[in-house]
C-alpha cells in the first residue's frame, strides 16, 4: 500500500476492498453521503455514537480490528437499547500496510455487520506516510433506532436492582494482553469480541423494567459500576465468590497481577435490573450465544452512595476504585 | 506580715483529663500557696498567690512529681497583680472547644488493681473500676470536654457513694470521668454465638472455661473486640488461624504478670517498664530458647509480641485462665476489629466459642499498640492504644502562627494528622484503606478530631501517589473546603517525620535520611523505595539510591518474594547465566511468561524498593520464597534467621557494589548478591548464616555511602526512617558503623518508621513550604 495514491489508485482501493466487502444499496451508489429511509427507523428515537480503533496487535485470538470497531461502535448503540441500522467505516492507513491484512479487516468488518445486522454504507480512507500511523486506525460511527418506550439510563438505577453480567470478565483484555507480550502461554485465550444485540434484546423482552446496560469495555467492569454508581447516585455491591472467570483469565492474571474486574472486555455488558425481573432476564440470556456464563454478581444499594463496594472471599468489604491512568503498586 | 506575691501559671502538655488539677490543688495546700486552677485551650491555668519562697516551692514541685499519666511540655510564669483570695480553689471546666488534648487511654493502676482483688473492696471483681490515673480515655470520647457527659458514660447515672468519690478532691476518684461501681455503672455478661440471651454465671469464669477447653473467645475489650485462645495449646492456635484465615501472621499474647512475660520470653529492664507502662502496649520480646509455647503462635520468628492485663477484664480473666493468651484483634478478613455488640453477633459468629460482651460503648476503635525496645529506646510500630492521640510539640520555627493542617497519611498503615498552633496530633492506627470500614473510620475520626481541636484548617496534605485512596479522599476534603491540597513525595515524607520528631528546627540545614521502604511515589513520579537524601523540610534531593528493578505483576511482587528475585537475577540477563542453584529454585514458577511480560512493559514498573530486596534475598535463601501471608513477613524471617545466626557468630558481609555518581546520585547494585549466596548454598552453609551475611554486608555498604555523602555534603547526621528500620538488627549494625564514621544517628522513637508515621513528615513539609511562600524566603 502506498501513500499518496489519490484518484484511480483509491477508487480502486476502495472499489476492491470496502465496495466489496460492504457491498449494499446505500454505499455502492457512492454519493457523498449515505442515503436512508426513515422507515427504516421505526419512528422511535435515534441512537448515533462513533468510536475510534487503535490496537496491538491488529489482529488476535477471537478477532481483528475490523471485528472490534464494528463490535464496539455496535454495542455502544445497542446497550442504549437501539437496533443498530447503518454504520459508517472510516480508515487511516499506514504506508506499507499489506492489501492483505486491508482485505482481511474489510471481510471482518462485513461479517461482523451482518451478525449484528446493520449494514457499512459510508466511509472513508486516507493513507498517511509510515511512522504517522501504526498500520491502521479505524473510526466507525453507528446510528439505531430505538423502539417506543425504551429509556435505559444510569441514573435510573434503583436501590435493589440486580447486577447482572451476560459473560466471564476480561476475555478481550487477557487475550490482547497475551498476544501482544507474546508471553508464550499455552492456555487458548480468545477476545470476547462480539455484537451484542441479540442478548440485549433478549434481556430487554424478558425484563422490560431494567434501567441501565452498558457494555465493559475499557476499563472493565469496575468502571461501569463506578460510573453507575456516580450517576445514579447509589452504591454498587458486587462479591468477589459472584464474579465470572475464566480458567484461562484467571490464571494469567495471577500471574502477571492484574485484576479481572478492570480487564477490557468487548462481549460484555452490565446490567441494572430490578430484582422482581432478574431471575427471569438469566433464564433467557443463558440459551443464547454469548449467555452461557450469565449470572448476577451483585446488589444496588443506597450507601455509601457513589462507590462500588466488594465483598471479598473473606468477608471483607474493600472498595472498588475507578483507575486513574494505569495500575501502579501501593504496597507499601 | 509578709507582702504575698502573684504569679500566673500556664502549664502546657497532657496535663487535662489526667488529674492534674487535684495534684495542683494537693500541693498548692502543701506549700502554703493560695488562689485557683483551671483548664483553659492552652493547657491549666493557676493563678498563685504566696511568699517568694512559697512560690518557688510551688514551681519546683509542679514540675517535679506531676501525676502518672501526665506529661508536662512548658511552664510559664507571669506577674499577676490581683487580690490573693482566701484558699484555693479548683475551677469548674468550662465548655466549648478546647484545644487542650485529648489524653490516651491508660492501664489499671496497681490502686485499682488492689481494689478489684480485694474481696472486701466494693469494687471486687469489678470489671470496669479505674480511676483518675488509670481507664478509658480516648476510646470512649465522644467531644471536648473531657466531661463524663462528652463520653459513652454519659449512659451511667453515677450512684451516691461514686459521686461522693468524684466530688471529693482528696479522692483517687476526684473528677475521674469513667468512674463506676457494680451499682451503678456497665455490666459484662456471656453469650453463646448466635443467641443474644445472656447466660447465668459469672462470665470471666464462663469464659476461663471454654479457654482452657481449647475454645476461641471474642472478647470485648477497650478498643474493639479480640479473639482469645489458650496461647499453650497447639490445637487452639491452629484453630484460631483456621478460623481467622490467618495462617502465619503472628498472634499477639497477654499474660498475667511480669513473671509470666519472663517465662516465656527474655525480658530487659526498658522491655519490663515498656510493657508495664500506662500505655501498656504489645511489646516484641525475645522468646526464651526452650519456651514451650507452639510455634503456631508466630512461625519463622524469634520474637513473641506479648501484653500485659490492661483493663480490669483482662486481669480477672488471666487472673482465672492463669496461662498466656492469645489476643488477636477480632476481625474478619483485611477489616478493622468489631466494636459494637450487633456487629460483634453478626461477624464473629463463625469465630468464637463464647461471647464476653459489655454495654459500655467504644466511641472510637483504638488497635493495641505495638512497639519494640531497640538501641535503648521504646520504638513504637504500631501506635494506637495508650499512646495516641498524644499531641506532638512541632519544632522550633513550626508555630505558633502557622495555618491549620490535615495530612492524610499513607494506604496501608493509615494514620493521619492535625497541626494547629505549634503542635501536630497524629490519630491512632486506622489501618489499609483498601477496607471500606477503614476508610469508614478515617472519615469519623477526623470528623472527631476537627471537633476536639476545633480545627479551621487552611491546608490539605496528601501523599503524591495518583492511585493512593488517602490521596483520593484528600482531593475530595480540598474540593469540598475549597482547599488547596498539597501534594507530598513518600519517602520525603517519612525523612521529615523523623526529623520533626527530634526536633529539627524549620530552617535547620539539610540533614541526610536514608529512607529504606517498600514502595512510594518519588517526586520524579517514579517509584522510590531506598534512598539516601540529603533534605530539609522543603528539598529533597538524591544523593544515593539503589538500583532500580521491575516489580514483575505489580502489587503481587509485594506478595511474592521469589517475584523480586526473578527480577534482580533477571537483570542479568537470562535464565542460562543464573546461578544454577537459583534456577532451580524458580523452576516452578512462571518465569518465562513474566520475562516476556516484564520485557514489554506489561504491569512491572521499575522501583527502588528496599523492601522487595530482602523478599529477593528471603527468597534466594530459601525462608520465604513462594507467597507471604502477611506483610513483611520474608524480612521479617530473614531478620530472624540472621539474629539466630549472629546470636552465636559474627557473619563475614557479602559484597555489594557501590557506584559513584558523577556528580551523583551514587548507586548501590546487588547484583553480587547472587552468585554469592548462590555459593553459600552450595557449599552447605544454612540460610541463618546467609540471611546474617547479608545484613552485614548491606548495612556496611549504605555507611559507606552515607559516609561518602557526608564528606562531599558536610551533612554529620543521619536519620533512619521507613518501614525497613522496623528491622532492628539492621538499624543496630546500621547505627554503629555510621556512629565509628563520625556521624550522628537518629531513629523513630515517637512514631512508626513506617507509614504509621508518614502524615506528621507531610504536616511538617506542607507547613515549611507554605511559610517559604508566604515570606519569598
Ligand atoms: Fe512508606
Ligand atoms: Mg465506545
Ligand atoms: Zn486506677
Ligand atoms: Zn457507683
Amino acid at each position: 500500500l502506498a501513500h499518496g495514491a489519490g484518484g484511480r489508485a483509491m477508487r480502486d482501493l476502495i472499489d476492491g476492498i470496502f465496495l466489496a466487502a460492504f457491498g449494499n444499496a446505500g454505499i455502492a451508489a457512492l454519493e457523498d453521503q449515505a442515503r436512508l429511509p426513515l422507515a427504516d427507523f421505526g419512528g422511535g428515537g435515534l441512537a448515533f455514537t462513533t468510536d475510534s480503533f487503535v490496537i496491538d496487535p491488529v489482529f488476535f485470538p477471537g478477532g481483528d480490528i475490523g471485528r472490534l470497531a464494528v463490535c464496539g461502535t455496535v454495542n455502544d448503540l445497542v446497550v442504549g437499547g437501539a437496533r443498530p441500522v447503518a454504520l459508517s467505516c472510516s480508515v487511516i492507513l499506514e504506508e506499507g500496510l499489506p492489501l492483505a491484512d486491508l482485505r482481511r479487516i474489510a471481510a471482518s468488518m462485513a461479517a461482523a455487520a451482518a451478525e449484528a445486522g446493520c449494514r457499512i454504507v459510508t466511509g472513508d480512507t486516507k493513507v498517511v506516510p509510515r511512522g504517522a500511523a501504526d498500520r491502521i486506525f479505524v473510526n466507525t460511527a453507528g446510528i439505531g433506532s430505538i423502539p417506543q418506550g425504551r429509556e435505559l439510563a444510569a441514573t435510573r438505577i434503583r436501590p435493589g436492582d440486580a447486577l447482572i453480567v451476560n459473560s466471564t470478565l476480561g476475555l478481550h483484555g487477557a487475550a490482547v494482553m497475551a498476544a501482544r507480550g507474546d508471553l508464550g502461554l499455552a492456555t487458548a485465550l480468545e477476545s470476547d469480541c462480539r455484537p451484542l444485540g441479540a442478548l440485549v434484546e433478549a434481556l430487554l423482552d424478558a425484563a422490560p423494567g431494567t434501567h441501565a446496560i452498558r457494555d465493559a469495555t475499557r476499563g472493565g467492569v469496575a468502571t461501569v459500576l463506578n460510573e453507575f454508581a456516580d450517576a445514579a447516585g447509589v452504591c454498587c455491591r458486587i462479591d468477589e465468590d459472584r464474579l465470572p472467570l475464566t480458567e484461562a483469565v484467571r490464571g494469567l492474571s495471577e500471574i502477571l497481577g492484574l485484576d479481572p474486574l478492570y480487564l477490557a472486555n468487548e462481549g460484555l455488558f452490565v446490567a441494572a435490573v430490578p430484582e422482581p425481573e432478574a431471575e427471569a432476564a438469566l433464564a433467557v440470556l443463558r440459551p443464547l450465544p454469548g449467555g452461557a456464563a450469565a449470572c448476577r454478581i451483585g446488589t444496588v444499594t443506597g450507601a455509601p452512595a457513589g462507590r462500588v463496594v466488594m465483598t471479598s472471599f473473606f468477608g471483607g468489604e474493600r472498595l472498588v476504585d475507578m483507575l486513574e491512568g494505569d495500575q501502579l503498586p501501593r504496597i507499601c | 506580715m509578709t507582702p504575698l506575691a502573684g504569679e500566673r501559671i500556664t502549664v502546657r502538655g497532657l496535663v487535662q483529663g489526667v488529674g492534674f488539677r487535684p495534684f495542683v490543688f494537693r500541693i498548692a495546700a502543701a506549700c502554703g500557696v493560695r488562689g485557683s486552677v483551671r483548664n483553659t485551650g492552652a493547657g491549666v491555668e493557676i493563678d498563685a498567690f504566696g511568699t517568694g519562697p512559697e512560690l518557688a516551692l510551688f514551681r519546683r514541685r509542679l514540675s517535679d512529681g506531676p501525676p502518672p499519666l501526665a506529661r508536662i511540655d512548658r511552664i510559664e510564669a507571669a506577674p499577676l497583680d490581683a487580690r490573693a483570695p482566701d484558699g484555693f480553689r479548683i475551677e469548674p471546666s468550662g465548655g466549648g472547644a478546647l484545644h487542650a488534648a485529648a489524653t490516651p487511654d491508660a492501664a489499671l493502676c496497681d490502686a485499682c488493681r488492689a481494689e478489684l482483688l480485694d474481696p472486701d473492696d466494693r469494687r471486687h471483681g469489678y470489671a470496669f473500676l479505674n480511676c483518675t490515673h488509670c481507664g478509658p480515655r480516648f476510646s470512649i470520647l465522644r467531644a471536648l470536654p473531657y466531661d463524663r457527659a462528652n463520653t459513652t458514660m454519659a449512659a451511667f447515672a453515677m450512684c451516691a457513694a461514686c459521686r461522693a468519690e468524684y466530688d471529693d478532691v482528696a479522692d483517687r476518684r476526684f473528677h475521674a470521668q469513667p468512674t463506676a461501681c457494680p451499682d451503678c455503672g456497665p455490666a459484662l455478661w456471656a453469650e453463646r454465638p448466635g443467641d443474644p440471651r445472656r447466660l447465668d454465671g459469672d462470665p470471666v469464669a464462663l469464659a476461663a472455661r471454654v479457654l482452657l477447653d481449647g475454645g476461641v473467645v471474642a472478647l470485648r475489650g477497650l478498643g474493639g473486640f479480640h479473639l482469645a485462645c489458650d496461647a499453650t495449646d497447639a490445637v487452639a492456635v491452629a484453630a484460631l488461624r483456621r478460623r481467622k484465615r490467618r495462617p502465619a501472621k503472628p498472634f499477639a499474647l497477654i499474660v498475667r504478670d511480669l513473671s509470666m512475660a519472663r517465662r516465656i520470653a527474655r525480658v530487659s529492664d526498658a522491655e519490663a517498664a515498656a510493657l508495664a507502662a500506662p500505655a501498656a502496649p504489645i511489646v516484641l520480646l525475645d522468646r526464651r530458647p526452650g519456651c514451650a509455647l507452639p510455634e503456631g503462635l508466630a512461625p519463622g520468628l524469634n520474637r513473641l509480641g506479648v501484653m500485659l492485663p490492661y483493663s480490669p477484664l483482662h486481669a480477672l480473666l488471666l487472673r482465672a485462665a492463669d496461662r498466656p493468651l492469645v489476643m488477636t484483634s477480632g476481625n474478619p478478613g483485611g477489616d478493622p476489629q468489631v466494636t459494637g455488640n450487633a456487629a460483634a453477633r453478626a461477624r464473629l459468629a463463625d469465630l468464637a466459642d463464647l461471647f464476653v460482651m459489655h454495654d459500655r460503648d467504644i466511641a472510637n476503635r483504638v488497635d493495641d499498640s505495638l512497639v519494640q525496645v531497640a538501641g535503648g529506646a521504646v520504638r513504637p510500630l504500631r501506635r494506637a492504644r495508650g499512646l495516641a492521640p498524644r499531641p506532638l510539640p512541632l519544632p522550633e520555627g513550626f508555630g505558633p502562627d502557622h495555618p491549620q493542617a490535615i495530612a492524610f497519611g499513607g494506604d496501608l498503615k493509615n494514620a493521619f494528622a492535625v497541626a494547629k498552633a505549634g503542635t501536630a496530633v497524629l490519630s491512632q492506627h486506622v489501618g489499609d484503606l483498601a477496607s471500606l470500614a477503614t476508610e469508614t473510620d478515617l472519615g469519623r475520626t477526623l470528623a472527631l478530631f476537627e471537633a476536639l481541636y476545633d480545627l479551621g484548617p487552611a491546608l490539605i496534605v496528601a501523599d503524591a501517589h495518583p492511585g493512593y485512596r488517602s490521596r483520593a479522599l484528600a482531593g475530595e476534603a480540598a474540593r469540598a473546603r475549597r482547599l488547596p491540597l498539597v501534594e507530598v513525595a513518600h519517602h520525603h515524607a517519612h525523612a521529615a517525620a523523623c526529623m520533626a520528631e527530634h526536633g529539627v528546627p524549620i530552617d535547620a540545614p539539610p540533614v541526610l535520611a536514608l529512607v529504606q521502604d517498600g514502595i512510594g511515589m518519588g517526586p520524579d513520579g517514579a517509584l522510590w523505595g531506598c534512598e539516601l537524601l540529603r533534605c530539609d523540610y522543603r528539598h529533597a534531593e538524591r544523593v544515593a539510591h539503589l538500583r532500580p528493578a521491575p516489580l514483575p505483576g505489580g502489587d503481587l511482587a509485594a506478595r511474592e518474594p521469589w517475584r523480586n528475585l526473578l527480577a534482580r537475577l533477571g537483570q542479568a540477563g537470562g535464565p542460562e547465566t543464573w546461578p544454577p542453584r537459583l534456577r532451580r529454585l524458580l523452576a516452578g514458577h512462571p518465569v518465562e511468561v513474566l520475562r516476556a511480560a516484564t520485557a514489554r512493559g506489561i504491569n512491572a514498573p521499575e522501583c527502588t524498593s528496599a523492601g522487595r530486596l530482602f523478599d529477593a534475598v528471603s527468597a534466594a535463601a530459601g525462608i520465604c520464597a513462594a507467597r507471604q501471608d502477611y506483610e513483611g513477613e520474608a524480612a521479617m524471617r530473614l531478620q530472624a534467621a540472621a539474629e539466630g545466626w549472629l546470636a552465636g557468630q559474627a557473619a563475614a558481609p557479602y559484597r555489594i557494589a557501590l557506584s559513584a555518581g558523577a556528580p551523583r546520585p551514587d548507586q548501590i547494585d546487588p547484583a553480587p548478591l547472587w552468585p554469592q549466596i548462590a555459593a553459600d548454598l552450595d557449599a552447605g552453609r544454612t540460610a541463618a548464616e546467609i540471611a546474617a551475611r547479608f545484613h552485614a554486608g548491606w548495612a556496611r555498604v549504605w555507611a559507606d555511602a552515607a559516609a561518602r555523602a557526608a564528606a562531599t555534603t558536610g551533612c554529620r547526621t543521619v536519620f533512619l526512617t521507613g518501614g525497613v528500620f522496623q528491622n532492628r538488627l539492621l538499624a543496630a549494625m546500621l547505627a554503629e558503623y555510621l556512629q565509628a564514621a563520625g556521624l550522628t544517628v537518629h531513629q523513630h522513637a515517637e512514631v512508626p518508621a513506617n507509614d504509621g508515621g508518614l502524615a506528621l513528615g507531610q504536616i511538617a513539609i506542607a507547613l515549611a513550604r507554605h511559610r517559604t511562600q508566604r515570606t519569598g524566603g
